[in-house]
This record gives C-alpha cells, structure tokens and sequence, in this order.
C-alpha cells in the first residue's frame, strides 16, 4: 500500500511530523477488510461506541453524584429532578450498561462461533476476556454508587466472596470494605474505581484494535484473506454497514431509555440502603446472572475444600476459560459453518448460558412446574458448560469431520464469472 | 441448521416465559389503564389535583414526599400563583440567623414537602414501632408499580379461613406476607372533592396513586414528548443509513 500523498499544506506539515492523518487513512479508509462479513461483525464497532457514550455520560454524572453514604441516594435523585436532563444522562447511562453488555456478549458468541480466538488471534481473544472481566468489575462498581438497597447489598454478597479464600479470607474482605462493613470508605473507593477502570478498559480496547489490524478480522468462512480480491476498503464500505447497525442499535436503546428506562433494574433500588434490612431476594443485574447461578450451583464440600470457595473458584473460571479456549479447540478449521457437530454444541452452549441466566435470577430454593428444583437444573448446566470447553470442544478436534472448506474468500463469495 | 437455531431462540422466549409460582408470594396486582401509560402518557390533571389533597389529608399523617418540591406541582398545571399559596401553608425551619438562631418561616416554591416525623425512631415511635415509608419513589420501588399500589390501598378484607393477623398488624393480600401495619387508609367520603367527583376509596386510590406516580416521575412527561421526537429522527435516519448501505454496497454484490 503505497503512502498517501497529502494536498493540504497543514495536514501535510503536521502529517510529516505525527503521521496521524496516514494512521486514520492506513486503519480506518484503506484498511482492507473480508468481503464476506455478516451483521455479527457490526457488534465489536457498536460495544466501541457505547463506551464512549458510557464514558462521557458518566463524566457528566460524576459533575453532580456525592459519593457519601448520607447524600449519594438524594444526590442521584436530584440529578434526575434538579438538574437539567438529568434524568436523560442518567437513563442512558443505565440503560447504556445493559447495551454495552449486550454488544460485547454478541460479539464473544459471534467469535466462538465463526472461530475468532484461533490462531493467529489468540492474544485479540484474550485481550477481549480481560475488557470482559473489567467491565464486569465497572459496572458491579457502578452498581453500588446510587446506594439503593440492592446496591448495598450486592455489594455486601461480592465484597464476602473473598472471605472464602483460605487463612487471609476475612483480612482481605475487612481491606477491600476500608473497615468493619460495607460503608463510606467502600463507597468511596468504588466511586473511584469507577472512574479508573472505563479508561483501563480504554486502554485495553486500543491493545484489542492493534492486535486486531496486524492480522485482520476473521470473516465468517473463517478462511485466511489470500489475495486483494478477497477484500473490500473499510471505507465506505464498513463505514456504511456500520452506520445503518448504529441506528438500529441506538432505536433499540433510545426505547428503553425513554420509555421503559427501568426495564433492566430493580425496584429495590429505589429504596436508599438499609443495613439493617435484608431484601427478599439479592439479585444481580442481567448480565451478571449466569455467574451468580455458578456460583450457587455448588452446594458440596470436595474432600476439604468448602463449598463457597468452590463456588467463587468456579464462577471466576467460568471466565478465564475461555483464556485457554485457543488451545482447548485444536481443530484447525474456525467457522462453525464447516464443523457439522462444534455448530451444534455451540447453540446447546448458547442456550444453557441463558438457563444459567434464568436460574440466577430465580431464588436458589424454587422449583419449576412445582416437582424439578432449580438448583439441579443450575448444578446441571454449570456441569455442561465447564463440559463444553473441557471435554466437547477438545474431542471435537480430533473427532469431527469437517466440509471442505472454500478455496478462498473471493471465489466462495462472488458468483462465477462476476467482475472483479 | 436453520431449525435447531430456531429451537435455540424459542426456548430462549419460553424460559423468559416461565413463572414460577411460590406459595408465600402475594397475587399479581390487577392491571389498570394508568393516564401516564403508553409512549403518549401525561399525568391527568385533575386526577393529580385530587390525589394531592387525598395524599395531604390522608397520607400526610405519617408519610413524607420529601423528594417532591412545591415548584414541580407547575409540571402538572399549577399555577405559579397556586404554588406559593400551598407552600406558604406549611412552615419550614431556616436558619440560623444573624443571632444564630433557627426559625420558622413559611414554605417557598423551592422548598421540599416536609415529611411528618422528624426522624425514623419518631416515626415507629408514633407508630407502634412500624415506621411509614417515605412514598417519593414508591411507585418505582415495588414491582408492579402503580398498579401494585393501588392493589394494596384496596386489597384489604378479611384474611380466609384459618388465617388471623397478628396484633396490630391487618391482612392485605397484595402485601408481601400479606398482613401490613398500615390500617386500611382510604375509606369512602373521607374527604371531598371540590371538582364533585365521589370520593370512593377505588377512586382515591387511583387518584392518589396517580400523585404518588408523578411525585417519582417528575420528568416522566418531558422524557416521553422527547422520547417520541427522538425515536421517531432515529427511525428515519436508520431507513436513510439502510438506503446509503444497499447504494454503496450495490457495486458489489
């Protein structure tokens, strides 16, 4: 790709000094690009996008929120009486939490699907877990500012976790808390990690998008690009596919955030917090819920090991499996579209992470349909979903049979004899 | 393959579905068509003038509205006038002044609804030990909202068979639990209407709750009118991206 000549004297000065406007044209205009991607790949572009809007929603909000145990609860309801569309940086906001999770879990089954954490991406993989795990720890974090109950208290549920560790449990618990209970010194330092981590995440994401420029998107055949007939420049190409799933993604978003701007909380929340007073059922939000159901799936001690200690080791490699997952999959083709039975033990997977997300959201003790306990339909797909990645995906490597693939991306996509 | 995702997105739709049924928990609230539903939703404003005085006559004794300030009556069509007269009839303490001291003054358009008790141990104090909830947020800290809180100002009776209350406590079957310290509050006649409409207790349920729904949503008109605006450039620009997609894209494909 030959350099870009530059005609504007300015941007040509500063371009010859700070090669920017060559670093946009390199990754953003010429950047070539699989012909073949489908509307999956639109979800890497939006989960960007709305966490800039997280990101400069939440500067706006920390102008007017009072991180204190007294006034943080008042402080969130004036913002949305008092202050000038509050309530709509506030709501979208909230509401972008849930959008941003929903992008970014889109974005992980599209590339377990079509194979993204194969060789050569297995650090853009495994970079795209550690975003997961800090947006997870950003938005519990988040959780807890407006001091409503159920922020109090999920905070209290997490924050013990760690008492399960053995010997230091209840040291690292009381230095976590900054003293004897969650309180004023927790929410003060939540508050600001709150604020730190979107711009660890930031970070991340930048190491996310170079990794992924030195060797290119996957595409769904899941084939390498062979020759610059199996590509198409990102602009305009992808800035136009990009744009039109923006606006659908944001009519999505701006629904909930107008008219059902409480659809994904809880009504707890708008109680202030109450030490003294234990909700009916702690819940965390949506995109916490398979986790929640792991970790309460385990109800046994193994020889000496508590079962709460199982319990959080179990929810946290529920997480950094998918570390290992490159090497767990040995099966050289990616796309689930050549791997007759990986396509179907992905959906299974794909449906028992929303059974491990009912289950979470149910009480431990409920039954379904009055006879089946939840707990053992819990128990059951954590056992399938450690399954998938230590024994199905391993086994499918060697035993499936995969169709042949295409000979390259151009010769699958275009029709014979089309121009080009 | 089309089939099993199908089957994938089905039982996705069915798990959403499923209820489950557990014997403590109270029945759902009956639903009731509220004025502020709907992606056009306002406030009725006579049904919030009568709510107010049913929550000033009935409620007032023992819950706040402390988020609720005088000045947002005007979203919901009072005058500027009418505002500082009902904020002149009640005092606030102010102060200190010059000499240090706290004093009396009457209510201003800035100023917050004063809640009944000075602090929480007063209030369950004055109460047999139950201490009355603030009812600023309270259509949007129950499930069911608006339409549990109708339910429960109405739900009261007599518990069935084999079941009594315990002292001091009185069965509502909307309840969590199903006995509440709260007596029955609404009773019909207690108060009169100046627009003429028949105090029922259904009546001043519906009409108080419609109060307590605007004093949690204040903004729940100007987010819907905006709402609508914003939806609808979002839907127009998207079928104008779509169009600029499919033309660009067209040399290819």
């Amino acid at each position: 790709m030959a350099a870009v000549q530059w005609k504007n004297p300015v941007i040509k000065w500063i371009d010859y000094r700070l090669p920017i406007f060559t670093m946009v044209h390199h990754d953003l205009v010429d950047y070539p690009t699989p012909r073949n991607l489908n509307y999956w790949w639109n979800f890497g572009s939006l989960a960007g996008i709305t966490l800039v809007i997280m990101v400069l929603t939440g500067i706006f909000l920390a102008m007017y929120y009072t991180p204190h145990v007294d006034y943080a609860f008042e402080s969130v309801e004036r913002i949305m009486r008092d202050v000038n569309y509050g309530w709509l940086i506030r709501y979208l906001h909230m509401n972008g939490g849930s959008m941003f999770f929903l992008a970014v879990y889109i974005h992980v089954f599209r590339g377990l699907y079509f194979g993204s954490y194969k060789a050569p991406r297995e650090l853009l993989w495994i970079i795209g877990v550690f975003i997961l795990l800090a947006m997870m720890a950003t938005a519990f974090m988040g959780y807890v500012l407006p001091w409503g109950q159920m922020s109090f208290w999920a905070a209290t549920v997490i924050t013990n976790l760690f008492s399960a560790v053995p010997l230091v449990g209840e040291a690292i618990v009381r230095w976590l808390w900054g003293g004897f209970t969650v309180d004023n010194p927790t929410l003060n330092r939540f508050y600001a990690l709150h604020f730190l981590l979107p711009f660890v995440i930031l970070g991340l994401v930048g190491l996310h998008m170079w990794a992924l420029h030195v060797h290119k998107s996957n595409n769904p055949l899941g084939i390498d690009i062979k020759s610059p007939s199996d590509t198409i420049p990102f602009h305009p190409y992808y800035t136009a596919k990009d744009m039109y799933g923006l606006g659908i993604f944001m009519t999505v978003y701006l629904f909930f955030v107008f008219f059902a701007p409480n659809f994904f909380g809880e009504p707890d929340n708008y109680i202030k917090a109450n030490s003294l007073v234990t909700p009916a059922h702690i819940v965390p939000e949506w995109y916490l819920l398979p986790y929640y159901a792991i970790l309460r799936a385990i109800t046994f001690d193994i020889w000496f090991i508590p079962a709460k200690l199982i319990g959080v080791i179990a929810m946290f490699a529920s997480i950094l499996i998918l570390v290992l997952l490159p090497w767990l999959d040995r099966s050289p083709v990616r796309s689930a579209r050549f791997r007759p039975l990986y396509k179907q033990f992905f959906w299974l997977f794909f449906v028992d992470c929303l059974i491990l997300g009912w289950v979470g959201a149910n009480p431990p003790d409920a039954m379904l349909m009055g006879k089946i306990s939840l707990l053992v339909i819990g128990q059951l797909a954590t056992l399938y979903y450690f399954a998938f990645f230590l024994v199905i995906v391993p086994l499918l490597g060697i035993f499936e049979r995969p169709k042949p693939l295409p000979e390259s991306i151009s010769a699958a996509v275009l029709k014979p004899g089309a121009a080009e | 393959m089309r089939a099993l995702k199908f089957a994938a997105l089905a039982a996705a739709a069915a798990l959403v579905g499923i209820g489950l049924a557990s014997a403590a928990e109270a029945p759902p609230p009956p639903q009731k068509n509220w004025s502020f539903d709907g992606l056009f939703g306002t406030f009725d404003r006579a049904a919030v003038r009568r709510g107010h005085l049913v929550y000033k006559e009935v409620c007032a004794a023992c819950h706040g509205v402390k988020l609720l300030a005088f000045r947002d009556l005007q979203r919901v069509g009072y005058s500027e006038g009418e505002v500082k007269a009902i904020a002149a009839q009640v005092e606030v303490q102010d102060g200190p002044n010059d000499q240090g001291e706290m004093f009396k003054r009457p209510g201003r358009p800035a100023d917050r609804f004063p809640s009944p008790f000075a602090n929480e141990q007063a209030a369950r104090a004055a109460n047999n030990g139950a201490s009355p909830p603030d009812l600023s947020l309270m259509t949007k800290a129950r499930k069911g909202g608006a339409d549990y809180l109708h339910a429960l100002l109405t739900g009261y009776g007599e518990p069935p068979k084999g079941m009594k209350a315990m002292e001091g406590l009185q069965y509502n079957k909307y309840f969590p639990g199903q006995q509440i310290a709260m007596p029955s509050p609404l009773n019909e006649g207690q108060v009169t209407f100046p627009d003429g409409t028949k105090a029922t207790a259904e009546q001043m349920s519906l009409d108080v709750t419609t109060f307590l729904a605007f004093a949690a949503e204040p903004e729940l008109e100007d987010r819907k009118r905006l709402g609508v605006k914003v939806l609808l450039f979002v839907i127009v620009l998207t079928g104008m991206l779509f169009a600029v997609k499919r033309e660009i894209w067209s040399a290819l494909h």
